[in-house]
């Protein structure tokens, strides 16, 4: 695959005219992005940002080619939504320290070629480490059941994920699990995110399928606190034509305030039964998303009452030992960071598509499939919509 | 990520539901959904979990979503993390 022509803003210049892609109502997408040209041109400014943060939505406006009917004059950005890309490095190096020292580790498929300071699990379980690929928490946790060894869960994932950990973590694990936690809450990065001067984020899209469990009320004191508008989304290419028909209306208005266009999904309140076992099993703790920022309250960490299933608390992880190993050249180009915190795109990017595609990837944001370059670099040769949209 | 995958509740037994994919079975955990589930309800999985009961209304148009999605060649980053999620959910041979 050769690599995709991008612009600064994704849209792709390739030819189009490959299969017809399907909209469940056609006139009604065309309908939405008159609205949205239309809005925008009311706002008189010159470019409006607005930013998402969630990988399956830039998978739907990449792969059915909505950028391409944006305004020119607004920018969608997608923020830190890849929870792969955003787990630090050192929380990588502490998996690999422990694969190194002979502990069995399982973790989602990406977590095994993302990267740490130096080396991934991928280049541990070469080197003959016993590393594992698991597509939820539950098959870690019977995969320790069949063992007597040590096996430490690699955790990654927003807030919609730990959820899954922490029931797991509740339903009496086996007592040779335990739960090497890299997940993030996504909340407290918007907030970074907002203050960032470079990025002049004007509104944010949140993603609806996070907020079946958060509810949307969770976004009122951030809206109080920064004065930015929040809208909720579904992530269908309709849901997400609307979800920016009202931000950029939002915007124009001056309303400052959160609005739920994904009624059918989400509530105010929420799923309470899935906080509550969020939060019995973790705590918010200050820490490094990669590439963003230290993220106060961005990582959740397992409380101390669950301290015999947290993997730091029951083995020591003494990352230095991998200090005498210098990182691949590569990496010092990379602008993943940049392109997280939507100050970069990937198009600006002098690996992207070259040095980096996703069987050899430089940064997480190749690795993983909610990663920005992977989205754009898989989908940059998509037939856009310019037909559908036209006026 | 945040997809999820919508099925049918085929049986409960505890905590446990059997869940239908498009003809595949799988058993999923009912410990964090938002509504009690019965069979020939749907539900959306993410990682093996239900975390939301889908409302009878809504149930063609979600499934008319996803059926597109999947018609995608497996290399389709959406079609493989929907397909990853229908993995996610425990195979009734393992237990």
């Amino acid at each position: 695959m050769a690599p995709p022509q991008l612009d600064a803003a994704g849209n792709s210049s390739l030819p189009t005219g490959a299969a017809e892609l399907k909209f469940r109502d056609p006139s009604k997408a065309r309908a939405l992005s008159v609205a949205l040209d239309r809005v925008t041109r009311q706002i008189g400014r010159s470019p409006v940002s607005v930013m998402h943060v969630c990988g399956s939505h830039e998978q739907a406006i990449a792969k059915f080619g909505l950028r391409s009917t944006f305004p020119r004059d607004l920018n969608v950005i997608m923020g830190p939504g890849c929870p792969v890309c955003i787990t630090d490095a050192p929380e990588v190096d502490e998996a690999v320290v422990l694969a190194g020292q002979g502990t069995h580790v399982a973790t989602y498929g990406d977590m095994v070629r993302v990267r740490g300071t130096v080396k991934s699990l991928g280049d541990m379980q070469a080197e003959g480490a016993n590393v594992h690929v698991v597509y939820s928490v539950s098959q870690a946790a019977e995969l320790a059941r069949k063992m007597t060894e040590e096996l430490v869960f690699f955790a990654s994932g927003f807030e919609t994920t730990a959820v899954a950990t922490a029931a797991v973590v509740l339903n009496d694990p086996p007592d040779n699990f335990s739960v090497l936690s890299a997940h993030k809450y996504i909340p407290p990065v918007m907030e970074i995110v907002a203050e960032m001067p470079e990025t002049k984020v004007e509104g944010f899209l949140a993603a609806g399928h996070a907020a079946t469990i958060t509810g949307w009320g969770i976004f009122e004191p951030f809206v109080e606190r920064h004065g930015i508008p929040v809208v909720v989304a579904g992530f269908e290419p309709l849901d997400i034509l609307s979800g920016l028909v009202k931000l950029v209306e939002l915007i124009r208005d001056g309303e400052k305030r959160v609005v739920n266009m994904f009624p059918r999904c989400v509530t105010r309140a929420g799923n309470l039964a899935a906080q509550e076992q969020l939060w019995k099993v973790f705590r918010p703790t200050g820490g490094r998303w990669r590439g963003i920022a230290h993220v106060p309250n961005g990582n959740l960490r397992l409380r101390d009452e669950w301290a015999h299933v947290d993997s730091r608390k029951r083995f020591r992880i003494d990352v230095s030992t991998l200090w005498d190993y210098a990182p691949p050249a590569l990496v010092q180009d990379c602008i993943c960071g940049d392109i997280m915190a939507g100050i970069s795109s990937p198009a600006q990017c002098r690996l992207f598509g070259r040095d980096c595609v996703p069987e050899t990837p430089v940064g997480a944001c190749m690795v993983s499939n909610e990663g920005t370059c992977k989205i754009w670099y898989q989908y940059g040769g998509h037939p856009d919509l310019r037909g559908v949209a036209a006026s | 990520m945040c997809l999820g995958v919508p099925g049918r509740v085929v049986k409960v037994a505890g905590w446990t539901a059997t869940v239908d994919f498009w003809g595949v079975r799988r058993e999923i955990r009912l410990d964090i959904v938002d509504e009690p589930v019965s069979p020939g309800d749907y539900i959306l999985n993410h990682v093996g979990f239900a975390i939301r009961r889908i409302p009878e209304g809504e149930i063609a148009d979600t499934l008319a979503l996803y059926e597109q999605l999947l018609e995608e060649a497996g290399d389709d980053i959406m079609a493989s993390d929907i397909r990853g999620e229908i993995r996610a959910a425990g195979s009734p041979d393992e237990r």
